[in-house]
């Protein structure tokens, strides 16, 4: 008996799990459905969800008349440059406030958390002015650079609370053994910390490549990621929602793809140190 | 090392070669419209004849390049070389000295073509600012065949009381279809757009002519009151968020019987491959109360150069090409007339073939000569603008109504709680800005 509770419990919740999943999932799916509609079918009133004329004309379209790649490749870049630069300045602030700290640590921990309560638009003019005249305006460095900026407070908390977890005697234990400084960060902290490291990694690489205000803000042509890609298919007056998807699809593909391999770090790396 | 000579060597050869035209790059921020994608597509026509002049592309959506465009241009970034604007900004960016006056567009460019409203909507002082490129005003659509089946008769220039009148009959909520579909999104340009237009058939005003707001007058109450009634008997479910897409989807989708929105739409709703009401749409003026307006609005895209630009000749050149005369015959002979952007010509209003091609023609070119930016309304205004107010506070202040009026079509407050809170939004913001004490 009781072991056929059991099975019911679990069918119930697998199905409800999945039902979750996808009711997450489907505005995702809808998205790339539409991308292979016609215009006139994208916005038919009842939609139709499986049975339409299926078509790739959008994506052509949408290569023809802007250069995907050369977006993608500012992305990947800009996304990657300021992850890297972020996490080289991360890791040691973060390492040295963890273990250690002062008094004055939880305070400059909140400071660095509040410059992620202005909201960005507020500093929108100075940026711009300083941007120009250092000629930084519509460059891949410039774009790394205020990204790092401002994904910099998340990564260091994020890291602080991962290392936070990490037993001090161990490190102790370590010194005691004679490893210096270097050698703890390398072979002792670092293995520890592996599932910690790749998700923020992960996180700050979604956070970058998802950053919509200065990336549009402040690039023009040569410096522009593929944010600048999908608002340029955001129509005021005309229904272009098939091509919007399709651009839209293409835009998420590669991150969709880097997410789906490495969820396992992934989850690991969020649930790191919540059960004891 | 023969090698490394032989590549030096190579790349000294190529230097020679290369072609010594001094290459001018122009950089052109635009909207997602399109007939601004139908221009991006004919560049080449103009490189061929202009080989000295690349052009590049830069296409955001509406406020994103709204606040783009505006951030460089208030801080001298020079990022962009033509710049695509409403009638909004260039009277307001022509006063702070943003933009270069366009006084070399050419012998042949025939300046007096331009439809005198437009023309003096993208004009300071008598100077041209921006080359409309293409221009609209507002107009009813409506479905002849459920006009046809009801018996019911649309006027050339209808009053409100007849347009309320027949959306009540032709809604039929159980067959999907709506009397009438407006716009409910909040925002200075969604709404706020429509219903200022028809706030000024009402009598209304945004502001005395000593600038203070008007809300609190009849006119008002009157145009809320009626605009959330109509909405709320005959009007689609989920209004609130409909703006110009939504309602055209709704419209070509067979669900609204009439539709009061742009005159730009009408190239899309009689448009087979996008339409399935095609064959079935006739036009009339925006609605009226008999006090002299109309309800429609007046707004043209246009291409301006940024002051302190140090591409001024070849950007005037492109702007002088595509808003010239030519052009509309280039987009004739590669997409057909109906295609040609409307609304900024005389002459393309005389052309027998673009008449023939577009049934719309007659009444949006009707539609752009019945609104005056200078005499938007009944009483007298100290702005220009027929459904915007053209100072640089607008945009927030329009916004910020705007959000009120939505809430007042969804439900969530009254009509009068909705004034009342737009009447004091508006005071403060113009104390704030000096307009008043």
């Amino acid at each position: 008996m009781a072991r056929m509770v059991t099975t019911q419990r679990k069918v119930i919740s697998t199905a409800a799990a999945w039902l979750v999943g996808f009711l997450i999932f489907f505005p995702i799916l809808w998205m790339v459905l539409a991308s292979f509609k016609t215009e006139l079918e994208a916005f038919a009133i009842p939609p139709s969800f499986l049975f339409f004329h299926w078509t790739t004309e959008n994506y052509v379209t949408v290569q023809e008349r802007s250069d995907y790649f050369h977006h993608a490749l500012n992305s990947i870049i800009i996304a990657g440059g300021s992850t890297l630069i972020a996490m080289l300045i991360a890791i040691p602030a973060a390492w040295s406030m963890a273990f250690s700290p002062t008094k004055r640590t939880k305070d400059v921990l909140l400071w660095m958390l509040s410059t992620k309560m202005m909201p960005p638009v507020g500093v929108l003019v100075p940026i711009y002015l300083i941007f120009r005249n250092f000629g930084l305006l519509d460059t891949r460095s410039g774009l790394i650079f205020i990204l790092c900026l401002g994904n910099l407070p998340i990564v260091i908390w994020m890291l602080f609370t991962y290392f936070k977890e990490i037993p001090k005697d161990i490190l102790e234990a370590a010194r005691m053994d004679g490893a210096t400084i270097g050698r703890e960060l390398i072979y002792v902290l670092t293995p520890m910390a592996v599932p910690g490291l790749a998700s923020t990694m992960l996180l700050n690489l979604i956070l970058a490549w998802n950053e919509a205000f200065w990336t549009l803000n402040l690039s023009t042509l040569e410096a522009a990621p593929l944010t600048v890609f999908i608002a340029s298919y955001s129509s005021p007056e005309g229904l272009f929602w098939a091509k919007l998807s399709a651009a839209s699809t293409l835009a998420i593909a590669p991150i969709l793809v880097l997410g789906w391999f490495s969820q396992r770090q992934l989850v690991r790396g969020l649930t790191f140190g919540a059960v004891k | 090392m023969k090698n490394v000579l032989c590549a030096v060597a190579g790349a000294a050869a190529l230097l020679i070669s290369a072609p010594s035209i001094a290459q001018t790059t122009l950089t052109v921020a635009t909207v997602n419209n399109g007939d601004m994608i139908r221009m991006q597509g004919l560049t080449s026509e103009f490189t061929a004849k202009n080989p000295d002049i690349t052009v590049k592309w830069v296409t955001l959506e509406e406020n994103v390049l709204r606040q783009r465009v505006t951030t460089d241009i208030a801080t001298k970034g020079g990022q962009f070389d033509v710049l695509t604007i409403g009638t909004y900004e260039v009277p307001i960016w022509a006063k702070k000295n943003w933009l270069v006056p366009l006084d070399k567009l050419g012998a042949d460019y025939d300046v007096n073509d331009l439809l005198p409203k437009i023309r003096d909507a993208v004009s300071v002082d008598g100077k041209l600012y921006a080359a409309p490129f293409y221009g609209e005003s507002s107009m009813v659509m409506y479905r002849t065949d459920l006009f046809d089946k009801a018996g019911l008769k649309m006027p050339d220039s209808p009053t409100w009381d007849f347009v309320v009148d027949a959306a009540k009959k032709l809604t039929d909520k159980s067959a999907g279809v709506y009397g009438i579909c407006l716009r409910g999104k909040a925002g200075w340009g969604e709404n706020m757009a429509f219903l200022t237009a028809m706030a000024n058939s009402y009598g209304a005003r945004w502001f005395d002519e000593k600038w203070e707001p008007q809300f609190n007058s009849p006119e008002w109450k009157k145009t809320l009151t009626t605009y959330v009634d109509l909405m709320k008997q005959a009007g689609p479910p989920g209004a609130s968020s409909n703006g110009f897409n939504e309602n055209l989807a709704l419209f070509n989708a067979g669900k609204c019987a009439m539709w009061i929105d742009a005159t730009v739409a009408a190239s899309f709703v009689t448009n087979p491959a996008q339409s399935t009401v095609a064959g079935k749409v006739g036009f009339a003026l925006a609605p009226n109360t008999g006090l002299g307006k109309n309800a429609n609005w007046l707004w043209a895209w246009s291409l301006a150069i940024p002051a302190g630009s140090k591409k001024v000749d070849a950007a005037e050149k492109f702007i002088a090409w595509a808003t010239s005369k030519d052009y509309s015959k280039l987009v004739a002979s590669k997409e057909g007339w109906s295609n040609v952007p409307p609304g900024t010509r005389a002459s393309l209003y005389q052309n027998p073939e673009y008449l023939k091609a577009a049934p719309f023609a007659k009444m949006t070119l009707a539609s752009i000569d019945a609104a005056d930016p200078s005499h938007p309304t009944v009483k007298p205004v100290p702005y220009v603008g027929v459904q915007y107010a053209a100072i640089p506070e607008f945009q927030g202040i329009g916004t910020q109504v705007g959000q009120q009026f939505s809430a007042a079509l969804s439900g969530s407050t009254t009509v009068d709680a909705a004034l009342s809170a737009a009447q004091s939004a508006t005071e403060r913001e113009m104390k704030r800005a000096g307009y008043i004490k």
